[in-house]
This record gives structure tokens, sequence and C-alpha cells, in this order.
């Protein structure tokens, strides 16, 4: 097996603002990004996503500790050589509604061009060949402002692309998304991350993508800092729920891989399905409701359903069966 | 956007120009035949003596000078919209002219020296260039601080405008301890004019705009970054404060010397790039930046030409020119905003 490359490491790495009105967000900050990983890092709002990415990118100054870049520290580059290393893409607002597709792309290629900035044929190839990889090669001719959101941030990827950086960082690239392109561009990041060998930390608010498609999370809490690992390592440790720490009326379904409200129930059910997906149907319903579902043990002690089909539902209690056709008749037999 | 295009339209608009030059010597205030006009070019005795002395002295320095204070003004109102990230920012609307007038006023009413007096000499425009060019770049500054404090853009338009009242009722408030002559030569300066500048003052007046403008184009790379943003532009490798720096003093050295010498000619900059963007259908500055020079010179040529229409009578003031033909432009622009690309 090839060596794991680390591409950037930061050690007791502290981050905040500085001045007067300073404020240290963070301190004691350990991880590892490694080449062909994509990271994506987890928090609530507000935690310090955003100020920790910057500080990554160097765009803010770290405040104590080190971080380091292919094994030097990152002051140790200078502004253009480190925009060769470290590509970002953003929230801010643009103005490039007015350039195409091309022209935003060609942006990414200022760190490698000359004085006015022309492109050579190398750099026409990159910029051909980073549209092509994102799947925007048929909209290099439109305009920026003509992109939807989804479009807009790929093409800001291949932007990013262009730059041949082998860090690439994203502050919230999905927010905004509707639900394909959320995938679409969770899992090109997947892809390029694989396939291009690059180092890709996204900070998300999408855990569900995120717990898919990602090597490894980082989860950024108030309480704990940010602790880093292979994704279904931090899952199986149990280190969701800290992930919104005392708001624990959410919590992690260990199963399902999301975050769900707290069941605050006024009665408990055994629950018996055929298979597993009317079972997870079932009990959604059963849930929102406010029940608990129960393994089957004592058939005495609680009132038992057992779905058969979505068409066949069969409520026993301890003096009445009454059989539903619908989750609509059940509810209202619930009620009573 | 195709590069034939951009050069289609540089080609077409650099035609323009030497057109309008040329009717702009032809045509002034005094009527002299267009066969004398060129004669008197080729250097030949025209019919009366006084004429030579009328292209010559006058009409060629005017024409240089709208030729040159185009394009200084757009090519600032262009800079500063994409430095603040505001379509609506130019030299005037931020109160940066202000600034420079203010310098002017402060060096004129206590110097006494020759702007409208037409007396030359070489301290002297170096006074009043330095004096506008102080006003300009502490306004300049004011607002470069006051944008990192105001992230909207509209607020900080407001601003501007006020801090162009504020300097406003300085100048005012030096002009009341000023004689009347001081006063009077300090209005008919604030109407505007391209004639304010004397074949004398000519070759420094258009060194000045020359290093304004170039800066501008050598800018051309940052500026196409700074498009994304500060912090993109950052990453590009843009050392963005140095960059800023430069723009800022490009912009000033324009708005300071095309001020103190033409008055506070408004619209153009902040008309003018629209016009070019409409054009080209692109924010891209490889093209952009040279078109709206060519077309912010062959604007201030034509309103040059518009100023001297009432023949004998006299000249219509400069600045009562430009705002007919920049604010329809701007309202244009406002109301089509939602389809105009450079603004989503």
């Amino acid at each position: 097996m090839e060596k794991i490359e680390v591409i950037m490491e930061g050690k007791g790495l502290s981050v905040g603002y500085r001045g007067k009105q300073g404020r240290v967000v963070h301190t004691q900050l350990d991880f590892r990004l490694y080449k062909g990983e994509l990271t994506c890092l987890l928090g609530a709002n507000g935690v310090g996503k955003s100020t920790l990415l910057r500080t990554l990118s160097v765009s803010q100054p770290l405040l104590d500790g080190r971080l380091e870049l292919l094994g030097k520290p990152v002051g140790d580059y200078s502004v253009s050589q480190r925009s060769r290393l470290v590509g970002v893409v953003l929230t801010d607002k643009t103005q490039a509604g007015g350039l195409t597709v091309y022209e935003l792309v060609a942006l990414g290629r200022q760190p490698h061009t000359g004085f006015f900035g022309r492109l050579d044929r190398h750099d026409r190839e990159m910029i051909d060949y980073a549209l092509d990889a994102v799947g925007i090669s048929g909209k290099a001719a439109s305009y920026v402002g003509q992109l939807s959101d989804g479009e807009r941030q790929k093409a800001m990827i291949a932007k990013v692309l262009v730059q041949e950086c082998p860090l690439i960082l994203l502050d919230e690239p999905t927010a905004f998304l509707d639900v394909v392109s959320r995938i679409e561009i969770m899992a090109l990041l997947h892809r390029l991350a694989v396939e291009e060998g690059k180092a890709i930390l996204m900070s998300t608010h999408d855990v569900e993508q995120a717990l898919v498609l990602s090597d490894r999370l980082w989860l950024l809490t108030g309480s704990h800092g940010l602790e880093c690992g292979v994704t279904e390592d931090v899952i199986l440790a149990g280190r969701m729920d800290d992930l919104f720490g005392s708001r624990s009326h959410v919590c992690f379904d260990l199963t399902h891989g999301v975050f769900s409200p707290e069941v605050k129930g006024k009665g408990r059910v055994y629950l018996h399905a055929s298979d597993e997906v009317l079972r997870h149907w079932t009990q959604n319903a059963l849930n929102r409701q406010g029940y608990f579902c129960m393994k089957l043990t004592d058939p005495d002690e609680y009132p038992q359903l057992e779905v058969r089909s979505s068409r066949q539902l069969i409520f026993r209690t301890r003096n009445s069966i009454s059989e539903c056709v619908s989750f609509e008749e059940l509810f209202k037999i619930l009620d009573k | 956007m195709k590069r034939y295009k951009g050069y289609g339209y540089g080609i077409g608009l650099a035609v323009c120009v030497l057109l309008l030059m040329a009717a702009n010597l032809a045509f002034g205030s005094v009527d002299i035949p267009v066969r004398d006009v060129w004669s008197i070019f080729r250097g030949e005795e025209a019919e009366k003596a006084g004429w030579a002395y009328i292209v010559w002295e006058s009409r060629f320095p005017q024409c240089v000078t709208a030729l040159l204070c185009g394009a200084a003004l757009s090519a600032s109102g262009l800079m500063l919209q994409t430095v603040f990230n505001n379509p609506l920012a130019d030299s005037s609307v931020l109160g940066i002219s202000s600034g420079a007038s203010l310098g002017v006023a402060l060096v004129v009413m206590a110097g006494g020296g020759g702007v409208v007096a037409g007396t030359f000499s070489l301290t002297g425009f170096f006074s009043i260039v330095l004096g506008a060019l102080a006003g300009a770049v502490a306004v300049l500054s004011l607002v470069l601080v006051l944008s990192s404090l105001i992230r909207d853009s509209v607020m900080l338009l407001i601003a501007g405008i006020m801090i162009g009242y504020a300097v406003s009722s300085v100048i005012s408030l030096v002009s009341f301890f000023s004689t009347s002559e001081d006063v009077h030569s300090f209005v008919v300066w604030g109407m505007g004019s391209f004639g304010g500048v004397s074949s004398e003052q000519l070759p420094a007046f258009s060194g000045c705009v020359v290093l304004g403008l170039l800066m501008a184009v050598l800018l051309v790379k940052p500026l196409n970054a700074l498009l994304l943003g500060p912090r993109y532009a950052e990453n590009l490798g843009v050392n963005v404060r140095r960059v800023r720096s430069l723009l800022l003093l490009s912009t000033g050295i324009l708005t300071a010397v095309t001020t103190a010498f033409c008055g506070p000619v408004a619209f153009i900059g902040l008309a003018v790039p629209h016009m070019a963007r409409l054009l080209l259908g692109t924010s891209n500055h490889d093209f952009l930046m040279p078109v709206t020079m060519l077309c912010g010179s062959a604007l201030a040529l034509l309103c040059n030409l518009l100023c001297v229409l009432p023949g004998e009578t006299g000249i219509i003031p400069l600045n009562a020119v430009t705002p007919v033909l920049g604010a329809p432009v701007i309202i244009y622009v406002i109301v089509n905003r939602r389809k105009l690309q450079y603004f989503n």
C-alpha cells in the first residue's frame, strides 16, 4: 500500500480574532489533511467553521500553534506560492455575472500566468479539462449570471481545479442547493479527491451526504474542540451526539445516519413488521405521533401493532382488535 | 466574449474618436471655414491671422484635454466600481471630486494660483495638482475605511454622498473668506470646461493623465481577480492591499488632475463604464478597460462639441451637457439591472 501523504498538518493550533475585541474561538486543535481524501467539517452554526477555514487558507493569521503545508510552516510561503498550493471556494458574493464561465474559470490560472494574464496553450488545455471534469463544458460560453446556483458552484470548483493546488478548501459549497445538486457536488468532490489526488476539506451542514461520501469527518464543537477520524470510526464511537452539544433534544440515529428530534412519548407500542422498510416507516409514523416502539416481549403489557403490508395494519389492545388499510385510519384509532 | 468583437469595437471607437477630434478642431464658437483649419494645421497662412491663434491656442488644447479627461474619468469610474464592488460608484458619487475641489479651492484662494487666471508657472501647476491630489486621496482613504465598516453597497454610496456634502460645505466656508473675484472664478471653474488647460500646461497635464491611465492598464489582471471579491483575489495570489493602494493612487491622480483643470465633471465616470459593458457584453477588464477609455474620450469630445453649439453667443457649461447624456444611461441600467448579467 502506498504511503499516505499528509498535505496539511495543524499542531496545537489556536484560531480566532486579534485586536481589541479579539476573541479566541478555539485552542489546541490538532489535525491532518491527507492526499486523495475528502474531509467534511461538521459543526453547529457559529461554532467557528468559517474561522477555521479562513485560518487554514491563511487569509486570517493563526493565534498560536503550528500550521504546516507540505511539511513547511505556512508563513514560509509567499502569497503567490500559496496561491499555487491552497485553493478556496467561498460563500462570498462575487461581481462575476458579466464574465463567461470560461473567463471565470480562466481566473483560476492567474497564479500561473504572467503579468498581463495571457493564457497559453497549456492554460487553455487545463481550463477545457476542468470544465469537462466538473461537467459544465456545455456552458463555457454562457454568462456566470445565467447559471443556476449548482452550476455556479461547479464553475467555482473548476476555477479552483485549474489553480492546480494540492489542497482545496470549500466553505459550505452545498448551501442553498437543491438535493440533486448537493449530491452531485459532493460526489464530484469525492471523485476529484480520489482521481486528482487532492486533499479536499469542505464545511457543510449536510450531515446525511457527508456520512455517505466523506472519507474523514471533522467535528467542531464548543465543548470538545475538533475531533477528527475516518467517518465510520467517528460514528460508531458515538461522537455524533456531541455535535450539537447541549441542544440535546436533537439526537443522532445510529441506524439511519441522520439527526432527528427526540421522541417525546405519550405511550408505548409493540411493533412487529414483516420487513425493514415497513418497520422503518411505521416507526417513523409512531414516533411522530408520540409513541415509542418496543420489541415484542410481554404481549399483555402494551398495545401491539402488526404491520403485514402498507394496506394491512392490525392494532391489538387487551380487549379489542382493529384492522386498518392505511396510516390515516391507524392514526384515528390511536387517537381514541 | 469573443476576442474579435473586442478588437472590432476598439477599432470602431478609435475611428469615432478621430472623427470627433477633427470635428472639435473644425467647429468652435468662432466660425472658421474647415479649409482654413486644415491649412493652419499644415502650417500655412490662414485668411485671418487670429484664426491660427484660435486653432493652436484654444481648439487644439481643448480637444486633447477632452480626449484625455474623458478617458481619465471613465477609467477611474471603472476602477472604483470594481474595487468597491459597486456598479454605481464613481469619483463624483463617492465625494472624491469634492475632495479634489477642496484641495483646489484651498490652493487657489490661499495662494492665488493661476488655474483660472491663465497665468502659468510649473510650480503653480504642481501646487494645484498636488492640492487636488491630496484632497482626492484623503477622501478616497476615508471611503476605503468606511467600506470596511459598511458592507451594504447602497449605504456606502450614501455615505460617499454625505462626505461630498460635508466637503462642499467646507468649500463654501473657504469661499466665504475669499475675495469676490476668487469666488467668481471658482464658480466658473465649478461649471466644468475642457478649455481650462492652456497650451503651455498641456504637456504637464497630458503627462499626469497618461501616467494614471498607464497604471490603470497595467492593473488589468488584478482588477479581473477583484471581480471575485478581495478574498478570492488574495487566494489567486493578488497582494490585495498593494493593488488597492495602486488603484486608488491611479484613481486619485486621474480625478485630481482632471478636476483641477476642468472642474468637477459629473456623470462621465459613472455612465461610461456601463456603456462599455453594455456594448461589449463583458466585465473582463482586458477589453473593458481600453474600450471604457475610448468610449469616455468619444463622449467627452461629443460633449465639448455640444458646448460650442450656440456659436458666437457663448459656451454652454460642460456640467449642463454631461448629465443629459449620462443620467439616462444610469437610469436604463438601474431599471434593467435584473436582466443585465453583470449585476448577477
